[in-house]
């Protein structure tokens, strides 16, 4: 393997990563990079769709794209006057385990920036009016959603492999759940939920860790400290399919089928994580879409896309695999993509492959990280997963050691070809 | 720094070396897309594109495909409406490799014709999910409502019935004239010495000759005399209005005035292909007065750096019981204004503020530094990239209201209405 592009000088890592933590608990990360004269920040809250109650699905989205709508002090106008006339963006979103807020300007308006973030996090106005606007652009975006094919198939994958565990539901909920929300839900929502001593910051940029954590303290010191007053409920992974599941729904007036097959895969802090990763990268990844891709679009002219992709989660993950096809080719794509399955659990990846694969990951690291973005979501992970902040500095090492008989069995363990779920979206019979 | 060289073939090599990160990012841009297609032959520059990735004798297919890869890079490629362009960015002790499969790839490609006809199907069922989209079936029809003879009338990805039957010699011929060094530009930006790098590139081209580039005559459309409507109907309960105005090229001085217009009117946006960051339009006079009054659920809007004039286009997402014309209304209403001289000297500060935050953004990667310089050679100079910020600053509301009076005219726009079947959509003639 030839790494002799790998370099650690300007990798994150735990001698120049900076952490501070607040007196309410906020956790400030940083990493200073002078190269650019920009900043990038993300902020981090460890409750998300997970707790929607079960009939106002959707309400954790809801509240996290509120904030932006003008807080107690700073009126909408004025808050995006603020913003845009600095050129700069802040984000407000949310995902099933985390609500979050990310934003990105040049140096000079990092403090803006932290003091928007805060006051929308701390005490947003969620005005009747930005309720229901807001209301009928979430709807109008779920109808758009409803006549994606890709979104269609991946929520029908969802749904099928994670039954009422809450990666079961799309965090933006149902035209029905979006619907019966109401402003009283959200200014609950948000009381519950929204603690500093779960919020985490990261930013990168041409800033120092000092006046990071000036700022912060600045801004986000009033808020203090909450108990917590509800518990989450319950989640269990459901168990692995028995057999295949194969569901389908009918979206008229489209051209393509939008095709998704897959099941389980690890926890991003499992040790069967990197071998997946490497395995994945050979199977539907490296070069025009790895194995899959040459299978199903270079050989058989069946997709323009055609590949898979390990996602990994605290408590689990997925290992799939996607394609678009005519609706005349999709049983034919299954079949190769099973068929593909079958011969890379069946025999070892290629000594050739593995060690290209890994010099492909390990080569573009330093292309990954070498945006302020990149390098502030490398250390979010790092912190999110508990890897420790050496694990890019490790990381050459980490995957030099996987062997093609460790790919082999993770990826037996995790794809199984008879018991797929495979779901897909577009014209063709309905079946769900 | 954009340093220019030219080789004795007529290939163009703009550098720019930037030693903070240790990556390069290589660009060859050909000065072929849409532009120069005929009628019968749409999608073939991007057909041809596709082709670029089945191989030469020297990088078989596979190895074509690993080369990069393995040495950690990332590639890709894209065809547009004036030029096609491939990229590498890889780890800055890797460039070599770029440059030798560029340069072998620009005249020995193979054009196999089973692969050929694989990529049919490909290219086929990529203009097939482009057709999933309402977005690109009210664009697709626009267009052809837009230019009644130039090409910018087709999409990029062409006709079905097109896509259908070009033929492999059709495809290669495209390729031989088109993919020559004197119609090329490369460009690199990254940690590399501009002396070693150029040695590289020489004898990396030393073989590629200098043959001419046939190109057809593009007869210059002529004005719009009056306003059409196109009315696009499909599955979905969204309607999605598109209001396009033929707009000047991207050399015309009117441009970036134009630019600035618009980033008042729907917010500001990048002129980037290949990211780097983004400003939000809420106070943006168009989102003002219309989503924030519930007459719409969003806009967005955008210029495109072309040859020749192409179009400004506004778009609105709406619901279906919202009125169409009460949307065309306050555009109107929001031009008239403008036209009027309401624009205020902190408008225009703000909009070059932003344009210069989102070039900072946009410079931040040096995948984008080398994306730039190479793009603003396929529609101007090389120089475009470098004087873009001071042309910016020196915009005035007097320029801005001159170029709303020349463009935002109602005879210069078509709208284009995609609306749900079956529904009957407020919306007159």
């Amino acid at each position: 393997m030839d790494n002799k592009h790998f370099s650690c000088s300007n990798i994150p890592g735990p001698d120049n990563i900076k952490q501070s933590t607040l007196a309410n608990g906020i956790q400030i990360l940083s990493y200073q990079n002078m190269n650019a004269e920009t900043i990038y920040m993300i902020g981090i809250l460890s409750n998300g769709g997970d707790c929607d109650p079960p009939q106002k699905k959707g309400l954790a989205h809801f509240t996290a794209n509120l904030l932006s709508r003008g807080t107690r002090g700073i009126p909408f106008q004025q808050f995006h006057t603020l913003i845009e006339s600095a050129g700069a963006n802040l984000a407000f979103g949310c995902s099933s385990r985390h609500t979050w807020f990310r934003g990105k300007s040049l140096a000079e308006d990092l403090g803006l920036l932290i003091k928007l973030a805060s006051d929308a996090f701390r005490a947003p106005a969620f005005k009747d009016e930005y309720v229901e606007r807001l209301r009928r652009q979430l709807l109008a975006s779920l109808a758009l959603r409803d006549q994606d094919t890709g979104e269609n198939a991946s929520l029908l994958f969802d749904q099928s492999l994670f039954k009422d565990h809450p990666y079961a539901y799309p965090v933006d909920g149902y035209v029905e759940s979006v619907a019966s929300i109401i402003r009283e839900n959200i200014l609950d929502f948000h009381h519950t939920t929204y603690r500093p001593q779960e919020l985490s910051i990261v930013i990168s940029g041409a800033v120092t860790h000092q006046k990071i954590t000036r700022l912060a303290e600045k801004y986000f010191s009033a808020w203090e400290i909450k108990e917590k007053n509800t518990a989450k409920p319950m989640e269990t992974i459901p168990q692995a399919p028995a057999s295949m599941i194969r569901k389908h729904r009918f979206l008229p007036g489209k051209s393509q089928v939008d095709l998704i097959a897959g099941g389980f895969g690890p926890k991003r802090n499992s040790s069967d994580f990197v071998p997946a990763y490497i395995g994945n990268n050979i199977l539907g990844q490296f070069g025009l879409m790895g194995r899959i891709g040459k299978r199903v679009r270079s050989q058989a002219g069946l997709a323009y896309f055609a590949s898979s992709s390990v996602s990994a989660w605290a408590d689990t993950g997925t290992w799939d695999i996607s394609a678009g096809v005519n609706p005349e080719n999709t049983q034919k794509a299954i079949d190769l993509i099973r068929d593909e399955i079958n011969r890379f659990i069946s025999e070892d990846v290629l000594e050739e492959e593995l060690e290209n694969s890994k010099s492909h990951l390990i080569g573009r690291m330093p292309i990954a990280l070498e945006t302020n973005a990149g390098i502030a979501n490398a250390i979010l992970k790092m912190h999110r997963f508990n890897l420790g902040f050496d694990y890019y500095r490790k990381y050459q090492t980490m995957l030099g050691d996987v062997t093609p008989q460790e790919i082999r069995r993770v990826a037996k363990k995790y794809l199984r070809p008879d018991q797929l779920v495979i779901t897909s979206a577009g014209p063709g019979e309905e079946q769900l | 720094m954009v340093n220019i060289h030219t080789l004795e073939n007529g290939l163009t090599i703009l550098t720019n070396e930037i030693h903070h990160a240790p990556v390069v990012s290589h660009w060859v841009w050909y000065r072929v897309g849409s532009r120069n297609e005929l009628p019968g032959k749409t999608g073939i520059s991007h057909w041809v594109e596709h082709m670029q990735f089945k191989g030469t004798e020297k990088y078989p297919v596979d190895i074509l495909d690993a080369e990069i890869s393995k040495a950690g890079g990332l590639w890709n490629a894209m065809t547009y409406l004036d030029w096609t362009s491939y990229y590498e960015t890889l780890p800055a002790d890797q460039i070599d490799i770029a440059i030798k499969l560029e340069a072998d790839r620009m005249k020995n490609s193979t054009f196999n014709p089973h692969e050929t006809e694989l990529e049919r199907t490909v290219v086929i069922s990529e203009r097939e999910g482009n057709e999933n989209e309402p977005l690109f079936r009210l664009s697709e029809s626009m267009r052809h409502a837009a230019f009644s003879h130039h090409p910018y009338a087709h999409e990029v990805i062409g006709e079905m019935a097109d896509l259908k039957k070009i033929t492999r010699d059709e495809l290669y011929n495209h390729y031989q004239n088109y993919y020559n060094p004197s119609n090329a530009v490369l460009a690199v930006a990254g940690d590399f010495s501009t002396e070693l790098l150029l040695e590289q590139i020489e004898i990396a081209y030393a073989d590629v000759p200098a043959n001419p580039v046939m190109k057809h005559a593009i007869k210059p459309e002529p004005e719009l005399l009056q306003s059409e409507r196109v009315i696009v109907e499909g599955p979905g309960e969204t309607v999605f209005l598109e209001i396009a105005y033929r707009a000047p090229s991207a050399s015309n001085e009117d441009f970036i005035p134009l630019m600035v217009l618009d980033s008042l009117l729907t917010g500001p946006s990048s002129l980037s292909m290949v990211g780097g960051g983004s400003v939000s339009n809420k106070i943006s006079r168009l989102y003002q007065k219309l989503v924030e009054k519930d007459v719409a659920m969003s806009v967005s809007g955008g210029l495109q750096t072309t040859i020749d004039p192409y179009l400004y286009t506004i778009l609105f997402i709406a619901s279906p019981d919202q009125d169409i014309d009460q949307i065309i209304h306050a555009v109107d209403h929001e031009f008239a204004s403008i036209m009027d001289n309401c624009i205020g000297e902190s408008d225009v500060e703000r909009a070059k503020k932003q344009a210069r935050a989102l070039f900072a953004y946009g410079s931040e990667s040096i995948t984008n530094q080398a994306f730039w310089i190479g793009y603003s050679a396929m529609f101007a100079e090389p120089s475009w990239f470098e004087d873009y910020l001071k042309n910016i600053e020196q915009v005035t509301m007097e320029r801005i209201c001159e170029v709303a009076e020349k463009y935002l005219i109602n005879n210069n726009r078509i709208i284009g209405i995609y609306q749900p079947e079956g529904r009957n959509i407020n919306h007159g003639q």
